[in-house]
C-alpha cells in the first residue's frame, strides 16, 4: 500500500433498523483484523465507528460509511442526510442528548456518542449543515 | 477460568452456547451500552439487564467472553438467533447484577 491509494470500502447504514446497527462496524473490524492491525487500533476504530453508526440510525435515518485504510492511518467518513447538528459544541459535551426516550430504554441516548468518538480517535472532524446533513471524518492512527 | 467453569460454579443457565472453553479475563457490568462500549475490555464477561440485540453488537465488537443476563431477564427469539449467529455465549441468572458480580468475584479469585 502506498499513501496515495488507500484500500477503500463502503457500507450502507440502514436507518429503519435499529437492531442491525453495528453491522458495518463488525465488517470493518473483520477487515482490519485480516489486514493485521493491532488489537488496540481495531478496538478504537470499532468503538468510534459503532457510536457513529448508532448516531446515524437514531438521528439521521441512516447513511453511508466509507472506510479508507492507509498504511499509517485509518479514516472513516460517515455521511448522512439527516437534520444536521444545531450546536456542535453542545453535542460534544458528555451527557447532552437529543435522542428520544425509546432510544434510552435500549441503552443509548446518554450523550456519550460523539464524546466517545473523540476520545477513541486521533482526529474527529464534524461538518454539519442544518436541514442538509452531517459528515463525520474520523481518523485513527495505529500506535505501532 | 473458563465460561464453562463459571456456569457450574455460579449455577448460571446457559441460554446460547458458542465457545464455553473461552477464558474469562474479567468482569464488567452496566446497562448503558455506550458506556460499556467505551470501557469494556476483550475477554470480559458482561453482566447486564439489557436484553436487546444491541448488547450482542457490543459483545461482538469488544470480543467479550460471554453475556450474563441478570434477574431472569428473558431475551426474545431474535436475540437468541443473533447470539448463535455471532457465536456469543449467553448465560442467565435469577440473581441481581450485584449478586452475580459477587459470585464471579469469588469464582475468579
Amino acid at each position: 500500500m502506498d499513501n496515495s491509494t488507500p484500500l477503500t470500502y463502503s457500507f450502507t447504514v440502514h436507518g429503519d433498523d435499529f437492531s442491525s446497527a453495528g453491522e458495518a462496524s463488525v465488517q470493518v473490524k473483520k477487515i482490519l483484523r485480516s489486514i493485521g492491525f493491532d488489537a488496540d487500533t481495531i478496538r478504537r476504530v470499532s468503538i468510534a465507528m459503532y457510536e457513529a453508526e448508532i448516531n446515524m440510525v437514531i438521528h439521521a435515518g441512516g447513511g453511508v460509511a466509507d472506510l479508507y485504510v492507509y498504511p499509517d492511518r485509518i479514516v472513516i467518513v460517515l455521511t448522512d442526510k439527516g437534520p444536521g447538528i444545531a450546536d456542535i459544541g453542545l453535542a460534544m459535551s458528555e451527557g447532552y442528548s437529543t435522542a428520544p426516550d425509546n432510544i434510552r430504554s435500549l441503552g443509548f441516548g446518554a450523550g456519550m456518542g460523539l464524546p466517545n468518538i473523540k476520545r477513541y480517535s486521533d482526529n474527529l472532524d464534524i461538518d454539519s449543515k442544518l436541514g442538509e446533513g452531517t459528515k463525520l471524518t474520523i481518523t485513527v492512527i495505529p500506535q505501532r | 477460568m473458563k465460561v464453562s467453569d463459571i456456569i457450574s460454579k455460579c449455577s448460571f443457565t446457559l441460554l446460547v452456547e458458542a465457545d464455553t472453553e473461552r477464558d474469562i479475563t474479567g468482569v464488567y457490568t452496566g446497562d448503558l451500552l455506550s458506556w460499556v462500549m467505551g470501557h469494556g475490555e476483550e475477554g470480559q464477561c458482561l453482566v447486564t439487564i439489557m436484553s436487546n440485540v444491541n448488547v450482542l453488537a457490543v459483545a461482538s465488537l469488544l470480543d467479550l467472553s460471554c453475556v450474563i443476563l441478570a434477574e431472569n431477564v428473558k431475551p426474545d427469539d431474535e436475540f437468541i438467533e443473533l447470539a448463535k449467529e455471532k457465536e456469543i455465549n449467553v448465560l442467565s441468572s435469577s440473581e441481581s447484577a450485584y449478586t452475580i458480580c459477587t459470585l464471579l468475584y469469588e469464582a475468579l479469585k
